[in-house]
C-alpha cells in the first residue's frame, strides 16, 4: 500500500455531522457514505493503491460543487476531485479523511458554436462524448488518450491528457480556451472563454495539469477542429524491437510528421489482436501504426514515403490499411491495449515516462535488460511519434513480492528516461504513482517553488495534497 | 485485479470461476462509458466496474448479501454492453449470474418484491398461465391510473399493467410440438425454440419463422418435452428452476438430433439464444455437460442460420426504410451484428440504425416490471433516437425489444417478419397502416 499523509483525526470523530452536513446540500442519491457501498471508490485506474474515502458526493451543478467546497473548506475537510476514475497514476485516489467529488454527473454539452469552432461542456462529459457531439458536422475533439471512450474532460484537464494523435495536434493545454472553476473556498471563477489570450497571467496554462490540486473543474471550453478530408494507416512490421525504434527515430529525422505514430511490441501485438481481430501482424516482434491525413494524393505520397523509410529497416511486413472499417479496427486495438493486456496478465502497472526518440533503440534494449533481471514480463505500448513511453510491467497482485518488484522496476525505467535526458510523465500525471521520484527530476528548489503555488491556491492543503509532491513535505 | 479468496473458498467451483473473472479486469474503466446505468445515473456503484466491486467484496466477505449490493445489482439490466466494451475480455455475465444467485440463496427481499418475482418467475414460463394472466392484465388495465403514490410496488403494478398489450391474441394454429415439413426439396433439419412468453405475445413470429424456413426447404422440428430456455428465472437467480428448463431443452434436442438429425437449434427471441448458447457453461459440472454443449454448439439466431444458408427476396423490394434496433441479447450476448442488417437489406430494405445503438431499450427480460424508473427513461431515449432516423418501421429480433418499443409513433415488428414477407409471406399485422411499393 502507497503511504498517505495521516488522516485528521478531528476530521474522521466528525464523520457523522460532515457527511450530515453534505446531505444538506446535495440531493438524496448525491451521498455516499455507507461502508459497502463507498468501497467501489477506494481506487481508480491504478487498482495497486486503495482507500476508502470518509464519503463520495456526486454534485450535478457548479453551484453544489461550490457549496461542497465551501461547506469543506470550513469545517477543514480534505477533497479529491474524481472524473471517470480512469486514472493510471492513481490521480483519483482518496484518503481516508477525504471526501472524493465525482463529477460524473455534470455531463452535459451545454453549447456548441461552429462558427467560432469551440465547444462548452460540462467537466464530466467524455473526451469522445464531444467529438460524438460535432462529427454531424464534420468536427471532432483532437487529443484522445485511448481511454478516451471513458475518461472526462475534467479529468484531461487536470492530467493534460495527450493521445496519439496529440503528435499532429498537441496535447489538451493546446486545444483548451477556457475553463470554470471552483476554488478551494467555494468561489466560482471564470478562465478564458471562446477566444486565445486573455490579458494577464496565462491562468490557463498554470491550471492545465494541475493535478487537481488547484482548484475543482467544473466546466471546459475546448476547441474543435474540422475533420481531415481523409486518414489512413498502415501496419510496418519488424524483427525486433530496437530495429522498430530505429525506424520510428529515422521517420521523425527526414521531416514528416504523421499525425499519429505508435509503437506495440509481441505480447501488445497479441493481446490486442484477441480483443480487436485488426489484422496486426502476429509474427511480429514488434510493430508501428502509422496513420497519416489529407487528400488521397496527399496520403499516397505521404505513405510512398513513409514505407521507404521503413524498407530500409528490412520489414516484415507493411500493410497499408484498405478501408474505414479496418483502419477502425487498427485503432480500436491501440485504443483497448492496456485493458487488452488484462488477457495475459492478472495485473500490470502503466509507466508514462517520456525520452528523446533517438534514444528509443538504447531505451528499449535496456528495459529488455531490466525485464530479464526483475524476472517480469514487459508490454511494449506507446506514442513513439513523440518519445512518450508506456512499457506495461506485468506482475500478479495476489502475490505481493511480485508487485514490490514490479514497483522498483517502475521506478528504474522513470529513473532510465530521465538519465537519457526525458522525463517522469508524458501524460498519465504525475499523481500518487510517481509523486517519490519527483526528486529524481526536480531539485528541492523547484519543487519548493512548485509547492508555493499550490499553497497559494490552497493554504490549507486540502485539495487533493497526497499526490505529486514526495510525502514528507508535503504537510508544508 | 487482485483477490482475496481463500483456498476453501475457492474449493468452490463456482467462487473458482468467479475468481477467474475477476482476476481478468484490471480495473480500467473502459466498459463505464457504455453502461445504461452509468450513463443515466452517474455513479460508480451502477457501473459494471462498480458491480463487480461490490460483487467481489461479497463473494469475498463470504457474508449474505446486503439491501446496498442487492440494489445495484438489481438494476443491471444484463444487457452485456460492458462485455463489447472490455478490451479484457472480462465475462461479466458469468460473474452477474454468479452474484445473482447468492444473492437469491442469502438476502431476504420485501415481501411485495418476493411474491412479484415469484409471479413472474411461475407465469411467464407457461404459456397457459401466460394468457390466462394478460387478459387478466388487460381488463385491469384501466385501474392503472387509480394506484396511488411513488413507491416501487405502486410503480411496479403500473408498469406491469402497462406492458399488458391492449389486444391478447389467440393461440396460433400452429402452437405445440410437432414437425413442419420443407417444401420441395428437403436441405436441412432444424429444432425451434418455440419459447415461453414470445408465442403468447406474438405468435406471428414463430408463424413467420417456420413459413420461411420450411419454403427455404428446411424441416423444423418443434420437439416435444422442450419449452422455455430458462433465461427469464436464470437472471433472477433462480438457479434450480432455470436448470431444470435448460436440461429439458437440452434432453428434448439431443433426442432430436440423435434421430433423425439437426443441423441447428433455431432461436428468434435473441434473450433466450444468449441463454442456450450459455447452456455448456452452465452445465459444467453437471453430467449432461457434453450434451449441453452440443446444443449451445447447435444453437443458432434465426439470422445467423439464414445467412448461412442463403437468403433472397421473392417480392419487388417495398420502398420501405427499416430501423434495425439491435438487441442487447443479439448485438453484445451473442455478438451478432451484420447479419440481420444484410438480410433486411437483401430483401430490398434501406437500413437505418439509431444513434446511441448500443445502449439497452430497457426491456431486459423482466427488468421494466421490476425496474420501471430507468426502463421508462430507456424507453424513451431509445424511441427518440429511433424516431429521429425517420423510418417506416422498426425492427428487432427479440420479442423483450418489441413489448418494450411498441405503442410509441412507429410500428415495431420482428425482423424475421420482414424477411418472410418478401420471400412470399404475408405483410406483418403491424404494417397494416403505412403504405408501400
Ligand atoms: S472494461 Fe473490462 S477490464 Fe476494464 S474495468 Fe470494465 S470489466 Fe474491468
Ligand atoms: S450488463 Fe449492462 S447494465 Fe449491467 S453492468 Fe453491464 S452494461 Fe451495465
Amino acid at each position: 500500500m502507497i503511504a498517505q499523509p495521516a488522516p485528521k483525526r478531528d476530521v474522521l470523530a466528525r464523520r457523522d455531522s460532515i457527511v450530515a452536513g453534505l446531505r444538506a446540500l446535495l440531493p438524496e442519491t448525491g451521498v455516499i457514505a455507507e461502508a459497502l457501498r463507498l468501497k467501489p471508490y477506494e481506487t481508480d485506474g491504478l487498482s495497486a493503491y486503495r482507500q476508502v474515502p470518509l464519503a463520495v458526493v456526486l454534485p450535478e451543478t457548479t453551484e453544489q460543487v461550490a457549496a461542497v467546497m465551501a461547506f469543506c473548506h470550513r469545517e477543514g475537510v480534505r477533497v479529491v476531485p474524481r472524473g471517470a476514475g480512469t486514472s493510471l497514476s492513481g490521480g483519483a485516489l482518496p484518503m481516508e479523511d477525504s471526501v472524493v467529488v465525482g463529477l460524473m454527473r455534470m455531463n452535459r454539452i451545454l453549447d456548441i458554436d461552429y462558427a467560432d469552432r469551440c465547444a462548452v461542456v460540462q467537466a464530466g462529459v467524455t473526451n469522445i462524448g464531444i467529438t460524438q457531439a460535432v462529427q454531424g458536422r464534420g468536427f471532432f475533439y483532437a487529443p484522445d488518450p485511448s481511454s478516451q471512450l471513458a475518461c472526462m474532460i475534467g479529468g484531461n484537464v487536470n492530467m493534460n491528457s495527450g493521445g496519439a494523435h496529440c503528435l499532429r495536434y498537441g496535447v489538451t493545454a493546446n486545444n483548451l480556451l477556457g475553463l470554470k472553476v471552483v476554488t478551494v473556498e467555494g468561489e466560482v471563477l471564470e478562465i478564458g472563454g471562446a477566444h486565445m489570450d486573455a490579458a494577464g497571467y496565462d491562468w490557463l496554462g498554470l491550471l492545465t495539469g494541475s493535478e487537481g490540486q488547484l482548484v475543482v473543474v467544473t466546466e471546459v471550453t475546448v476547441r474543435i477542429l474540422r475533420g481531415p478530408e481523409g486518414a489512413r494507416a498502415m501496419l510496418a512490421a519488424f524483427d525486433s524491437n530496437e530495429i522498430a525504434g530505429a525506424c520510428v527515430d529515422s521517420i521523425i529525422a527526414s521531416g514528416i510528421i504523421p499525425v499519429a505514430l505508435e509503437f506495440m511490441d509481441r505480447p501488445a501485438i497479441h493481446a490486442c489482436e484477441a480483443f480487436a481481430h485488426a489484422g496486426y501482424p502476429l509474427d511480429a516482434e514488434a510493430m508501428l501504426i502509422i496513420e497519416v491525413e489529407g487528400s488521397v494524393a496527399e496520403q499516397d505520397d505521404l505513405l510512398e514515403k513513409i514505407s521507404q523509410i521503413c524498407r530500409k529497416f528490412d520489414p516484415i511486413s507493411l500493410k497499408i490499411s484498405q478501408s474505414a472499417e479496418e483502419s477502425l479496427a487498427i485503432w480500436k486495438g491501440r485504443k483497448g491495449a492496456f485493458g487488452a493486456v488484462g488477457r495475459i496478465s492478472p495485473d500490470y502497472l502503466c509507466m508514462d515516462g517520456t525520452i528523446p526518440t533517438s534514444r528509443l533503440p538504447e531505451v528499449l534494449r535496456r528495459i529488455g535488460e531490466m525485464s530479464m533481471s526483475y524476472n517480469l514480463q514487459v508490454a511494449n505500448i506507446f506514442h513513439a511519434g513523440d518519445g512518450n513511453l508506456h512499457p506495461l510491467i506485468m506482475f500478479d497482485a495476489n502475490d505481493p513480492a511480485s508487485f514490490e518488484k514490479a514497483e522498483h522496476f517502475g521506478a528504474d525505467i522513470l529513473r532510465l528516461c530521465v538519465e537519457v535526458g526525458g522525463c517522469l510523465t508524458g501524460e498519465h500525471g504525475v499523481g500518487v504513482e510517481k509523486r517519490d521520484l519527483m526528486g529524481v527530476q526536480f531539485s528541492e528548489t523547484e519543487l519548493e517553488q512548485m509547492r508555493r503555488v499550490k499553497s497559494a491556491f490552497d493554504p490549507g492543503w486540502l485539495l487533493n495534497p497526497s499526490k505529486v509532491f514526495p510525502l514528507k513535505a508535503d504537510a508544508a | 485485479m487482485q483477490t482475496n479468496f481463500t483456498l476453501a473458498q475457492l474449493a468452490d467451483p463456482d467462487t473458482a470461476a468467479s475468481n477467474q473473472v475477476l482476476r481478468t479486469c484490471v480495473h480500467c474503466g473502459f466498459c463505464t462509458a457504455t453502461c445504461p446505468t452509468f450513463v443515466l445515473l452517474g455513479d460508480e456503484l451502477d457501473s459494471p466496474r462498480g458491480r463487480i466491486y461490490l460483487i467481489k467484496d461479497m463473494l469475498e466477505s463470504g457474508r449474505p448479501a446486503t439491501e446496498e449490493v442487492v440494489r445495484h445489482v438489481d438494476r443491471c439490466l444484463s444487457c452485456l454492453s460492458c462485455m463489447t466494451t472490455c478490451p479484457s475480455g472480462v465475462n461479466y455475465m458469468h460473474l452477474v449470474d454468479h452474484a445473482r444467485v447468492r444473492i437469491e440463496q442469502t438476502y431476504r427481499r420485501p415481501w411485495h418484491e418476493r411474491g412479484l418475482r415469484a409471479l413472474l418467475a411461475t407465469v411467464l414460463p407457461r404459456p397457459g398461465l401466460m394468457r390466462a394472466a394478460l387478459i387478466g392484465a388487460r381488463l385491469a388495465r384501466p385501474l392503472a391510473a387509480f394506484i396511488p403514490g411513488r413507491s416501487m410496488p405502486a410503480q411496479r403494478l403500473r408498469a406491469l399493467l402497462a406492458l399488458a398489450p391492449a389486444h391478447v391474441p389467440s393461440p396460433s394454429a400452429i402452437e405445440g410440438a410437432r414437425v413442419h415439413a420443407a417444401i420441395g426439396p428437403r436441405r436441412g433439419r432444424v429444432a425451434l425454440l418455440a419459447g415461453c412468453a414470445q408465442q403468447v405475445l406474438d405468435p406471428a413470429i414463430n408463424e413467420a419463422t417456420i413459413r420461411l424456413l420450411t419454403r427455404l426447404g428446411v424441416e423444423v422440428v418443434v420437439a416435444r418435452g422442450a419449452g422455455c430456455c430458462g433465461a427469464l428465472t436464470h437472471h433472477m437467480g433462480r438457479h434450480d428452476p432455470a436448470m431444470a428448463s435448460a436440461r429439458a431443452n437440452i434432453e428434448a434436442w439431443c433426442r432430436e438430433a440423435d434421430g433423425e438429425g439437426l443441423d441447428a437449434v433455431i432461436i428468434n427471441a435473441s434473450g433466450c439464444g444468449t441463454t442456450v448458447k450459455d447452456y455448456g457453461f452452465m452445465f459444467r459440472t453437471d453430467p449432461l455437460r457434453a450434451q449441453a454443449e452440443r446444443v449451445s454448439g447447435l444453437a443458432a439466431d434465426i439470422t445467423e442460420y439464414l445467412a448461412r444458408i442463403g437468403y433472397a427476396p421473392t417480392r419487388a423490394a417495398p420502398g420501405l426504410t427499416v430501423a434495425y434496433h439491435s438487441a442487447c441479447s443479439l448485438q453484445h450476448g451473442q455478438q451478432v451484428t451484420a447479419q440481420p442488417k444484410a438480410l433486411l437489406r437483401q430483401a430490398g430494405f434501406t437500413v437505418v440504425e439509431p444513434a446511441e445503438g448500443h445502449l439497452c431499450c430497457g426491456s431486459a427480460g423482466t427488468y421494466n416490471m421490476m425496474q420501471p424508473e430507468i426502463a421508462g427513461r430507456l424507453r424513451a431515449r431509445k424511441l427518440a433516437n429511433l424516431e429521429a432516423t425517420r423510418p417506416d418501421v422498426v425492427a428487432a429480433g427479440n420479442i423483450g425489444c418489441l413489448t418494450q418499443l411498441a405503442g410509441g409513433a412507429l410500428p415495431v415488428v420482428h425482423s424475421v417478419q420482414l424477411l418472410d414477407w418478401m420471400a412470399g409471406g404475408p405483410a406483418p399485422a403491424a404494417l397494416a397502416g403505412v403504405s408501400h411499393d
